[in-house]
């Protein structure tokens, strides 16, 4: 049909603005992580320095934190979101919100605000202090960096788990203890594998992204704690090596495909980024 | 008992991520009037790092860039992404999910990778500044203006806008008249939520931004290597309260992000007006 | 008391954040009964119904379940089983396990599941649909696998919410003759909740009319039907000419000015009632033979009848008739004696009178 020819039409910027800022991008970074630096001839050397203890223990240090601040997420999440999810439906959104609310303050001020709570001569210790208890001395751990993460994607989790929990139906449950089931076999039968779609979208959206992170690890890890986000963001700043930095970042983007299609694999009904 | 000492319990537990959650907020919020430079002790109510941080003319020229860059960064990508839609949703089935794919890129791009590859992309092209600063904010704020209207698109009947052409409007006209009224809303979430992803942004401003030019969080992040001043503070206060108020906003509003309709269709118990057929 | 009674409500009172919503219900209910809980919704008729299956607590009142008093016992420790509203199937279990999901909690043995499930499947006639997912069944086949998932644990009574209130007519029309057939092959005791009175009327041994958290009328279809308690019970059930009246003297009662015979006794002299006439029950005659003159305003052809409109004395009476009067007929308008229902005024507007035992 000629008028639908021409809607079509309407969308052509916007395939060009896909096509130039952002597949294009990702070809250039891909052509700079397979070619030598100078002679732009073609090499597989910067993917191949992954293999760097440097690199390659901030890679495992990177996976472990992000694995570990997803795990603490989630043990934080679900019981909040299971409490949510029993308020009234009106109130819940309302409380839910509001957790998920320190999300959408900037990341920066988030981890500066979170660094004057932990630093060695910051409020916590302060507070310490005053009561003579013995002060905190995570600042520049990785165990600072854990809990900036955990405090940074926390809402991430809260948000797809209350909504799957909320999304049952409250029939389905009554209809589970009409047939004999007891609290505890509605949890394990009933609620848990019907959130597992929130669950899996919550790891995926904490993990993927704290994987990556840099400014966390440098605002709060201090110059010794490197992960990957960090080790790349300074061949891009300080060692100005730019093949070296894409060939980081095409392995790291490797690591998240692969994470996000293993979680694909568990979430059936394609509840994914249901964060919109 | 045993009921009410574990609703305690939750309640407790609620209560203390909330406190966790919110504390580093409140505490920045805090210091933004505490009068002494120290992080711990409370020296009284003062202004004066509000009044410093207006007074300065970095800070400023950074929050004009900043605001700017938000608003023309959203009103291109709301124009672009509603021109989009409209073609989109025109489109043949696989088409359609290939460019929705494609669109997904950015977001589910970890945020240092699009970054770089911006960065590297516009270094053979252009010198870093703010058009590349704009270009990469309309770039990760389109998935966001476009999931907004999206829905919307969806729900138009397009018998409706076939009509429209079929009573001899042009397509033009039936857009204005059909289509935009419908997805208007959706374009108002799509703003704001640009908007808020905007200001939000740090990574790829940063990798983006090039020598000359500071986003307010850039800015921070640099400032912060010289020793945090307690105007940061304040600045990082008034950020967090624009945010906090577009957001409110979104959400009277109803967008879909916390509003998710809630299947609970009950019969409504009409009695029915039909002729009884029970005879004695 | 009786010994065939398998469930009793006593003085059963709850309201919600204030608003009473049972008003000191009391209701027995006899074994292997159809029983259906008939009324508009927020009549308490569902209320009613959680009450039983153990969902929601009462405020004051006991229920009791072959003699026990079973008020405080949650819902999974109980003799029954309920059909949900919108059948409530699990959705990431198969028909299999969504049948059999009762049976694993009991610990039957795994032959014995097996059994159930085909025995239940052919009950209600879906054979063949073990490994299917909920989501790829119609819904009258997936409030059969409801049906299938309740029965199979064998309760003694079977609690269905507004069963068929999703499904399209006809499809309503051949469940509702399904449920009598199970019930009859099962032999346990219906109870029935539905806000669609001719649903109530083909399928029950007995109705229980109720209106704002009170019983209005408990009685066999026939009975609810033709001698309706108050206004409200006739006009929920069927269609009604529901007139002010006065109750001249015993067996004459004055509606619109004209002087009507009927039968009722005992309302005293002079007195305000309402007066019920079902429409079937007005016969047009000619105008003098009739107690009163009207003209045909309007006409509708039904099928099985024709409705006609019929303005008398200021009130436009609702007539069925197989005889056809064409409009602005002038028309007489006679009731038999026996066709004429006298009832007392309810005592407030709001609240109808709350009615006691059968």
């Amino acid at each position: 049909m000629k008028s639908s020819r021409l809607r079509r039409l309407v969308a052509a910027p916007y395939l060009v603005w896909i096509v130039g800022f952002t597949i294009l991008p990702l070809i250039t970074i891909i052509y700079y992580a397979f070619t030598e630096r100078g002679t732009n001839s073609f090499t597989f050397k910067n993917i191949l320095a992954i293999r760097d203890p440097i690199h390659f223990n901030a890679l495992v240090l990177s996976l472990w934190v992000a694995f570990l601040s997803t795990l603490i997420c989630l043990l934080l999440a679900y019981p909040l979101s299971y409490i949510l999810s029993k308020l009234k439906n009106g109130r819940g959104r309302f409380v839910v919100f509001l957790f998920v609310l320190p999300m959408w303050m900037n990341h920066i001020l988030r981890t500066l605000a979170l660094q004057n709570l932990l630093s060695n001569t910051g409020v916590i210790n302060g507070i310490l202090e005053f009561l003579r208890l013995p002060t905190l001395n995570i600042m520049n751990t990785p165990t600072a960096i854990i809990i900036g993460m955990v405090y940074t994607y926390l809402p991430f989790m809260i948000l797809p788990i209350y909504n799957s929990i909320a999304k049952i139906d409250d029939g389905v449950i009554d209809a589970a203890y009409d047939l004999g089931a007891s609290g505890f076999t509605v949890f394990r039968r009933l609620i848990l594998p019907l959130s597992l779609p929130g669950i899996i979208s919550g790891i995926t959206m904490v993990f993927v992204p704290s994987i990556s992170e840099f400014v966390i690890a440098d605002m709060l890890g201090g110059s010794k704690t490197l992960l990957i986000g960090n080790v790349i963001e300074q061949e891009f700043t300080v060692g100005s090596n730019w093949n070296l930095g894409s060939g980081l970042s095409v392995v790291l983007m490797v690591f998240i495909v692969a994470s996000m299609v293993i979680m694909q694999r568990y979430d059936g009904d394609g509840e994914g980024a249901a964060l919109w | 008992m045993v009921k009410k000492l574990f609703s305690f319990i939750q309640k407790f537990y609620v209560a203390i991520i909330f406190l966790i959650l919110y504390s580093p907020v409140i505490v920045l919020m805090v210091l933004s009037f505490n009068d002494s430079k120290s992080r711990v002790i409370w020296g009284g109510f003062t202004l004066k790092w509000y009044s410093r941080m207006f007074n300065s003319s970095i800070i400023v020229e950074t929050f004009i860039v900043t605001v700017t860059l938000a608003l023309l960064s959203a009103a291109i990508a709301v124009v672009l992404g509603t021109a989009a839609c409209v073609g989109i949703e025109a489109m043949r089935r696989r088409n359609k999910q290939i460019v929705l794919g494609a669109t997904n890129i950015p977001l589910l791009n970890a945020d240092i990778v699009t970054g770089i590859s911006l960065m590297l992309f516009f270094s053979r092209f252009l010198n870093a500044g703010f058009p590349t600063l704009l270009i990469a904010h309309i770039t990760f704020e389109l998935p966001y203006v476009i999931l907004s209207i999206m829905p919307r698109m969806r729900q138009i009947n397009t018998n409706a806008y076939n009509a429209a052409l079929d009573l001899g409007a042009t397509p033009l006209y039936a857009f204005f008249k059909i289509i935009l009224p419908e997805i208007f809303p959706g374009i108002i979430t799509g703003f704001i939520m640009a908007l808020t992803m905007s200001l939000d942004d740090f990574t790829i401003s940063y990798f983006t931004k090039g020598p000359g030019v500071s986003t307010l969080p850039t800015m921070i992040y640099s400032e912060l290597r010289k020793g945090v001043k307690p105007e940061m503070y304040a600045l990082s206060t008034l950020m967090f309260l624009a945010v906090l108020i577009l957001l409110v906003i979104v959400n009277l509003k109803g967008s879909p992000m916390l509003s998710k309709p809630f299947a609970n269709a009950k019969n409504g118990g009409k009695k029915h007006a039909q002729t009884m057929r029970y005879r004695r | 008391m009786e010994k065939d009674i398998i469930i009793d409500l006593k003085d059963i009172s709850v309201s919600f954040d204030g608003e009473p919503v049972l008003n000191n219900i009391n209701l027995y209910i006899r074994d292997n009964e159809f029983i259906t809980l008939l009324g508009p919704s927020g009549c308490g008729k569902t209320t009613t119904l959680r009450i039983i299956g153990g969902f929601l607590k009462p405020d004051t009142g006991r229920v009791i379940f072959e003699g026990k008093d079973i008020t405080d016992l949650p819902p999974n420790k109980r003799q029954l089983n309920t059909v949900f509203q919108n059948y409530a199937l699990f959705p990431h279990l198969t028909i299999a396990e969504n049948i059999a999901f009762g049976l694993k909690i009991k610990k039957k043995s795994k032959e014995y599941i097996k059994d159930k499930i085909k025995y239940a499947l052919k009950l209600v006639n879906l054979e063949g649909f073990e490994n299917r997912m909920p989501q790829s069944l119609s819904g009258g086949q997936q409030q059969r696998i409801a049906i299938a998932r309740a029965i199979v644990n064998e309760p003694k009574v079977l609690l269905l919410d507004e069963p068929l209130g999703a499904l399209d007519l006809k499809m309503r029309q051949s469940m509702q003759y399904e449920l009598i057939r199970l019930k009859n092959e099962l032999g346990i005791t219906f109870v029935y909740i539905t806000h669609d009175q001719e649903e109530a009327l083909t399928m029950s041994d007995t109705i229980v009319v109720m209106n704002k958290g009170n019983i209005q009328q408990i009685g066999t279809p026939e009975d609810i039907y033709n001698e309706p308690k108050n206004a409200f019970v006739a006009d929920f059930i069927g269609e009604s000419n529901i007139i002010d009246g006065i109750m001249l003297e015993d067996k004459l009662v004055e509606i619109l000015g004209a002087k009507f015979p009927c039968v009722d006794t005992g309302f005293g002299r002079n007195k305000p009632v309402d007066v019920v006439i079902r429409p079937e029950d007005v016969d047009l005659v000619e105008p003098e033979k009739g107690t009163i003159k009207g003209v045909v305003t309007s006409l509708l052809f039904k099928g099985v009848h024709y409705e006609m409109d019929v303005l008398a004395n200021g009130y436009e009476w609702l007539v069925h008739s197989t005889d056809m009067v064409p409009v602005g007929r002038e028309v007489g308008i006679f009731v038999d004696p026996y066709n004429i229902q006298i009832m007392h005024k309810p005592i407030s507007e709001d609240e109808e009178a709350s009615s006691d035992e059968e």
